[in-house]
């Protein structure tokens, strides 16, 4: 019990330091919580200067959207890039050399990740809210908190997926972008998809960001009718959460020279 | 003394090349050993599995009581690993990649100590990506050192370090072993292992080729070299294991330089000959290293 308590500490301050580095490099930074926060404000300016309807703007859609974006890149995006950077480094090698234990480490990183996409949903409903009338609705928090959590297991358990399964560095970056951004648009995070056709309705489906955005989203829509989270939606995260673990785990290794 | 590290017949195979074959050796507790051997010799690999990152495929291991491979956090507690490009977050600054890196050990040493121990003190509080090169492998050094560790691995210290850098990385290992550490460094500088060690082992091609204090290993085969010019070579002395001539100039061979240097110049007195250019010399320790690479790449060939 002592160790474990002792381990807990150890991941409190692994994580302080993920964030402290995290924050200190500003590209990470910018495409986590800026890029966000400048779609949200550009959308919201193009399509919301006027009321969408009954006294709700074009940010109430919005910005829930983009917080499940911003979470995402703020868990995959950088547990991807930032575990590959650093395994290419040699970081995750110097680590293994001390007695910190490996599941602290890598919890460490998944918990900075975490800590991170929080404060971006934070600060899209601040900024929402503040500029671009955006109105939190508290019915149906606590099912978009349920959400949110499995959408971060899901999406920390993919990003260290790519870690695991791509061995080089730079393509990581890659990968990852190729991945996420189309993954994105055909999740309906930037343009609803009710005028798209079916197959890419479909091609969504498969995937587990519209899984997260859609209940997500729901929970804070006024006009949303029926049940905010389907089953459909915890099964695909779910399938997902347990691909990337299984990738993770088969597969990732901590070495450098595996990455080159 | 009992022994930190012992190894017998380390075997490792990566596919059709054979990186370890058959090695085994000791180090005592506070000794200082020094793996050499040129690149590819072995003495990574060898490393490695000592350090825990590498499994052998055969022969038995034990460091300070454990098996590195299954030793896990408790072996690692009591070692510390300084490995050449390892890296660090570039954005933390001394002070706080100390603290983190030193975090997880049972033995801490407190940061300022350190600090000032590899001489970073004007450095604690500056970011990591603006050390200079000698000052990011004192950080290493530093970092190695958090757990207060029992046996120190030090990968090639000084590859690539400028004289006066050299020198100074020197003097931090030789401040280690005075702290009662037992040490295993690999390099591939002679005068480094000869410097720091109180004992070499010498690997090529993932064997020993030779092993000893570093006197015993200038004294084992000393063949002093002669050599002179002269006009006619028809009638030379036979000494030493022959001769090789070059356009009048003569090389020997001598295990023996007393006795033969007195049949040589006796022999050029009796008939009046000038040795033109003589020259005795004695082999450093570099030579005679190249001669114990050169008998263990012809032993290979034989196979």
């Amino acid at each position: 019990m002592t160790v474990l308590r002792a381990d807990l500490s150890l991941l409190w301050r692994q994580i302080r330091s993920q964030n402290r580095t995290f924050w200190r490099t500003p590209v990470a930074a910018f495409f986590t919580l800026a890029l966000p926060v400048f779609f949200l404000a550009l959308f919201s300016v193009l399509f919301g200067g006027s009321e969408v309807a009954d006294g709700y703007r074009f940010a109430q859609f919005f910005a829930p959207a983009m917080a499940v974006f911003a979470a995402c890149s703020a868990t995959f995006s950088n547990l991807a890039i930032g575990t590959a950077f650093a395994r290419d480094q040699g970081i995750l090698k110097r680590v293994r050399g001390t007695p910190l234990p490996p599941w602290v480490y890598m919890a460490g990183r998944i918990g900075s990740g975490v800590w991170i996409a929080v404060i971006s949903v934070v600060a899209m409903f601040v900024v929402g809210w503040s500029l671009f009338g955006f109105v939190m609705l508290w019915d149906n928090v606590g099912v978009a908190l349920s959400v949110f959590v499995l959408g971060m297991a899901t999406f920390s358990a993919l990003g260290l997926s790519v870690c695991a399964v791509v061995r080089t560095a730079d393509t990581v970056p890659a990968v990852t972008n190729a991945v996420f951004l189309p993954m994105a648009f055909i999740s309906g995070i930037f343009i609803p998809l009710e005028d798209a056709p079916a197959w890419l309705v479909v091609l969504g489906d498969i995937f587990p960001l519209k899984h997260f955005a859609e209940p997500f989203g729901a929970s804070f829509n006024p006009f949303h009718t029926g049940p905010v989270l389907g089953w459909e939606n915890l099964a695909t995260m779910g399938g997902w959460l347990v691909l990337g673990m299984v990738l993770t785990t088969r597969f990732f290794n901590w070495d450098p020279r595996g990455s080159r | 003394m009992s022994a930190a590290i012992t190894v017998t017949n380390l075997q490792k195979t990566y596919g059709e090349v054979r990186a370890l074959d058959g090695v085994s050796f000791t180090v005592a507790e506070g000794e200082v050993l020094a793996l050499l051997g040129p690149n590819g010799a072995g003495k990574t690999t060898a490393v490695e599995i000592l350090e825990g990152y590498r499994r052998a495929d055969e022969g038995d291991i034990e460091v300070l009581g454990f098996h590195p491979a299954t030793g896990g956090r408790g072996f690692r507690d009591r070692i510390g690993i300084v490995l050449q490009e390892t890296g660090v977050e570039e954005v933390l600054c001394v002070r706080e990649a100390l603290e983190l890196y030193g975090m997880a050990y049972s033995r801490q040493r407190p940061v300022d100590e350190l600090i000032s121990l590899v001489g970073l003190e004007e450095k604690g509080d500056s970011r990591i990506k603006t050390l200079s090169g000698g000052q990011r492998r004192r950080l290493d050094l530093a970092l190695g050192l958090a757990g207060d560790p029992d046996l120190v691995f030090l990968d090639e210290p000084t590859t690539g370090f400028d004289p006066a850098a050299r020198r100074k990385s020197w003097e931090l290992v030789e401040g280690l072993t005075d702290l009662g550490k037992t040490i295993l460094l690999t390099t591939h500088y002679l005068d480094e292992a000869q410097h720091l060690a109180d004992r070499i082992v010498v690997l090529a091609e993932g064997r020993i080729v030779a092993e000893g204090t570093p006197e015993s290993l200038g004294s084992a085969q000393v063949v002093t070299t002669v050599r002179f010019s002269v006009s006619d070579t028809a009638d030379l002395p036979a000494i030493g294991d022959g001769s090789e001539i070059a356009e009048n100039r003569v090389t020997y061979r001598s295990t023996d330089p007393t006795a033969d240097l007195y049949t040589l110049t006796r022999w050029a007195t009796d008939r009046g000959v000038e040795l033109a250019g003589l020259e005795v010399t004695r082999p450093s320790l570099e030579d005679i290293y190249l001669d114990i690479m050169e008998e263990a790449d012809r032993a290979g060939d034989r196979e």
